[in-house]
């Protein structure tokens, strides 16, 4: 592959590295994260929205921009890059399961509502 | 209103939110402090990816200056308040019932 191809991934690799990095602890703790989905959607899908369209203002008003060589170049609405909508969507689970994961170790730290 | 005002503003709304709008404050449990550690380097790590390799940059007027390894203060701001947020409302939808296990 040419160089300013794998270039074009600089951003998502970062996503794939927080994917690698997080999601393992679904399989080795058992965190049971992403077989929740349902209350991880209703988790993240209104804070992610919510930055999202601080995001959408964001890239409108200039306040932030994107290297157009280091992302793939797919755009959602509103010219958001493809990447940042995935951001929203991968780093939320990863911090879930950081959360889950110390939660499986540390039971007794958990809301006494979330204890078995 | 730019970046530094609007971050400002959301983490004084996260932390209002988590202290006294949602019952099971994360705040002042050492389940969200030590979650908080073992993310932190990930963060900072991340955060310096998109910005040293300038992947995102920024319109100089609108941050305050203020960095941390490479990346504007505002982003660990923000990042936090993300964190808080939605380990806040996983709690919340788990004390409500919905797959608490």
């Amino acid at each position: 592959m040419r160089e300013s191809t794998v270039l074009k991934f600089s951003y998502l690799a970062m996503l794939i590295f927080t994917a690698v990095a997080s999601f393992w602890l679904e399989i080795a703790f058992k965190v049971h994260v992403l077989r929740r989905m349902k209350r991880v959607l209703l988790s993240l899908l209104p804070i992610s929205l919510g930055f999202l369209i601080w995001d959408a203002y964001a890239i409108a008003q200039g306040h932030w921009y994107f290297d157009k060589e280091q992302v793939t170049g797919v755009n959602g609405p509103f010219n958001i890059p493809i990447e940042e909508i995935l951001f929203f969507l991968i780093i939320p689970i990863a911090v879930l399961m950081t959360l889950e994961g110390v939660a499986r170790f540390k039971p007794h730290w958990k809301h006494p509502d979330l204890r078995k | 209103m730019i970046y530094a005002d609007i971050v400002i503003a959301i983490l004084i709304f996260s932390v209002f939110l988590d202290l006294f709008g949602l019952k099971n404050s994360l705040l002042t449990r050492p389940l969200f402090w030590c979650s908080y550690a073992i993310i932190l380097p990930f963060q900072l790590l991340t955060n310096w990816w998109l910005t040293s390799r300038n992947i995102v940059m920024y319109d100089p007027d609108v941050i305050s200056g203020l960095r941390v390894m490479s990346a504007p203060i505002e982003d660990l701001i923000f990042g936090f308040a993300l964190i808080l947020n939605v380990m806040g409302m996983w709690e919340y939808w788990g004390t409500k019932g919905v797959q608490k296990v």
